[in-house]
């Protein structure tokens, strides 16, 4: 085991992943001579060449579209999209054709594609560029939609995105990026097949007293919530989702069930957000378990400010969540703390 | 630039009595074969009849949703298709049935398709405007105007990265060269030195808009000059004048590795679709679309009359036998059985995973 960043668990993946096979190129903004706005692609054209390694016009609707195009006959291009923001210009390419074009041509055609773009706030960028808006893909049938909140996950995930034959919306955060963890011997070897299960959460850490739900950088928040709470004697269940679409209800259920509580944490948006449906297929798998209301922590209903205090005070943190998880215990007179 | 129609200069307001106006340049029929000759026309006719059927099936509510017909444009059609060589790619909008059978798609799959049966070429899946057939290269009908460019494009980039020497066909109608996605694709088919042509139809009227109301630039042809992209204009009407010049330029993209724009002026017989009275057109307008003077069948039929290729006899004959095989299709469409409710889930993913949800609208959640 070593202990590597979330973006070098990215990048070695990456690199493995084009070494093993010739059909994966990586397309997007700034990636090749600028080396990735997030430097993710750092080092790439260097070896690989300017055929595989595609810098694009500021064109997100043609590039994505091309990418689309190239993955219906065989290739499997990598896009990188500065920054989820800017999917919103390519959305009628990835909702409409890349989601629809295995289906509405009876199965004759697929798209195996990746997109890898960063979103979240935190980072002062203002309202539009701090949002988080995977809900729109994770609503989409044919769209496969994950979110890896360490680089382990990160790595295993980008592997199995690679060789999977749907599109994949690849949902990085800004806040992870510098975050560290453990990840397997030979992560970064061509040969790795550390491939990730597409559609299953996980129970990243077991609690007996309430779980807690989050995916990408919540998930980890919700493991920072767990070890504080733990020294109150507070023991708490964490789910990762993982991956958005298709949605691992059973995991979560499954976990509710035996706490007989929940929260749900998100940095996105409350109403219709992914939070919702959680909460939803809490009530309909495991409702007699429940001993109180599903709770859910998300972002301020604000276009997102610049200024700090505000911005910090629209995010979900570390203190509003065990807020929200003691409140909802002693809702049910579980004995807190 | 060989622009077979010659447009006069003028203003945009101008273009339609210059389109009246026009004689046929054409060339002749020149030294091709008169059984290459009398084949054409027997496929124009086809689409001809197979659109006329598909009409009267969707007036009889055996076709559902929308539905776009080739009529008045077969000359294009045809052109078009005969030009491209068999492992070349095509991706086209939503008016797509007459490609889908000029590129060699099963007619009865065709006609199956529209009728949403499980023999469609989609398996009732697309319907009228998502006609697709990997084996015939035939890469699609698109709904939504231009989202077939950047795909096409990336088609073409495939091409080029694995050192192939096919070209891609990217047909669209005259309002498509205004969206984003034109911008997008033709500069990136540029910057990229991708084989692809761009075929623009230009039947005048996106929908019921002219071409005069949505382009700055009416001739649709010189819109590629501000991506380096050569294009010509040819007369859609004539179906060897489609054919050559399409012929020349595909094969330019295949040896140049380069794109290519093409626009055809054709004419929409009818409304843009067949619930579409086309009101907006003026009586003037409609006679244009509808005149003899237009019709590339009967333009093309006269020319192989004159030239003693096509008796009276032969163009019943033709009119008889396809007439035969496009019932035949219609009849294979209706006995063709809708497609199993069952498999209703078979076509979201490609790659199979846990947990997908597969819920009919009754199931409690916990069912999948």
């Amino acid at each position: 085991m070593s202990v590597i960043t979330y973006r070098q668990a990215l990048r070695d993946t990456l690199r493995a992943e084009m070494v093993r096979d010739e059909n994966v190129l990586v397309m997007g903004e700034e990636i090749g001579v600028f080396e990735g706005s997030y430097k993710i692609t750092e080092g790439l054209l260097k070896e690989f060449g300017p055929r595989r390694v595609k810098d694009t016009p500021i064109a997100e609707e043609g590039f994505v579209g091309a990418a689309i195009g190239a993955a219906m006959l065989g290739l499997r291009p990598v896009v990188e999209l500065m920054t989820i923001n800017f999917s919103l210009i390519a959305i009628d390419q990835i909702i409409n054709h890349a989601a629809k074009i295995y289906g509405m041509f009876g199965g004759q055609t697929s798209v195996p594609m990746v997109i890898r773009t960063p979103g979240g706030g935190g980072q002062q960028l203002g309202a539009t560029h701090s949002q988080n808006i995977e809900l729109f893909y994770s609503f989409i049938p044919g769209l496969k939609v994950m979110a890896p909140s360490t680089p382990a996950e990160a790595s295993s995930m980008l592997r199995a995105a690679i060789r999977d034959d749907d599109p994949v919306l690849f949902l990085e955060n800004l806040g992870l990026y510098n975050s560290k963890g453990e990840v397997p011997e030979g992560y970064a070897e061509p040969s790795n097949d550390n491939v990730a299960t597409i559609g299953r959460a996980g129970v990243t850490r077991e609690g007996s007293d309430i779980t807690l739900i989050g995916y990408s950088r919540m998930a980890m928040v919700a493991t920072q919530v767990a070890e504080k709470l733990a020294e109150e004697d507070i023991s708490v269940e964490v789910v990762d989702l993982r991956s958005l679409r298709p949605l691992d209800r059973q995991t979560f259920v499954d976990s509710v069930k035996k706490t007989g509580a929940a929260v749900i944490c998100e940095d996105d948006w409350l109403t219709y957000g992914i939070g919702a449906e959680i909460a939803a297929s809490i009530q309909e798998g495991a409702f007699d378990y429940l001993d109180a209301p599903v709770r859910r922590v998300a972002m301020a209903e604000v276009p997102m400010p610049y200024a700090k205090p505000l911005e910090t005070a629209a995010l979900p943190s570390v203190e509003s969540i065990s807020t929200a998880i003691k409140e909802t215990l002693s809702a049910v007179g579980k004995r807190v703390g | 630039m060989a622009d077979t129609a010659k447009p006069k200069g003028g203003t945009a307001r101008a273009s339609a009595s210059r389109r009246r106006g026009r004689k046929d340049t054409s060339p002749g029929l020149g030294d091709e074969k008169p059984e290459v000759l009398l084949d054409y026309y027997r496929q124009m006719v086809f689409v001809r009849q197979f659109e006329q059927r598909t009409g009267q099936a969707y007036t009889q509510a055996r076709i559902g949703g929308y539905c776009h017909l080739n009529l008045g444009e077969e000359a294009t059609v045809v052109g078009l298709m005969t030009a491209l060589q068999e492992r070349d790619y095509l991706f086209t909008n939503y008016r797509d049935h007459g490609y889908a059978i000029g590129k060699g798609m099963d007619p009865k799959r065709v006609m199956a398709e529209l009728y949403g049966r499980s023999d469609g070429v989609s398996k009732g899946w697309g319907g009228s405007m998502h006609m697709y057939d990997t084996e015939t290269r035939m890469l699609g009908g698109y709904g939504i105007v231009g989202g077939q460019l950047p795909l096409a494009t990336g088609a073409a980039l495939a091409i080029s990265y694995r050192g192939g020497d096919e070209v891609v066909m990217c047909q669209m109608g005259d309002g498509t060269t205004n969206i984003g996605a034109w911008h997008e694709s033709l500069n990136i088919a540029k910057l990229w030195n991708l084989p692809i042509v761009f075929v623009v139809i230009n039947n005048f009227t996106g929908m019921g808009t002219t071409v005069e109301m949505s382009s700055a630039e009416p001739d649709l042809y010189k819109r590629g000059a501000a991506f380096r992209i050569e294009g010509e204009r040819v007369d859609g009407r004539d179906v060897l004048a489609v054919r050559d010049t399409a012929s020349r330029l595909i094969e330019r993209a295949r040896t140049e590795q380069t794109p290519f724009l093409l626009e055809a002026w054709s004419y929409r017989q009818k409304g843009h679709s067949v619930v579409d009275p086309a009101k907006y057109r003026t009586e003037e307008q409609r006679d244009e679309a509808r005149s003899e003077e237009n019709d590339p069948i009967r333009i093309f039929g006269e020319k192989l009359a004159k030239a003693g290729l096509l008796t009276d006899e032969q163009r019943d004959e033709i009119n008889a036998s396809v007439k035969a095989e496009v019932a035949e299709a219609a009849d294979f469409a209706e006995n063709s059985p809708h497609p199993d409710v069952s498999t209703l889930f078979d076509y979201t993913y490609a790659s199979p995973v846990p947990n997908e949800s597969r819920r009919m609208p009754a199931d409690p959640v916990f069912a999948e």
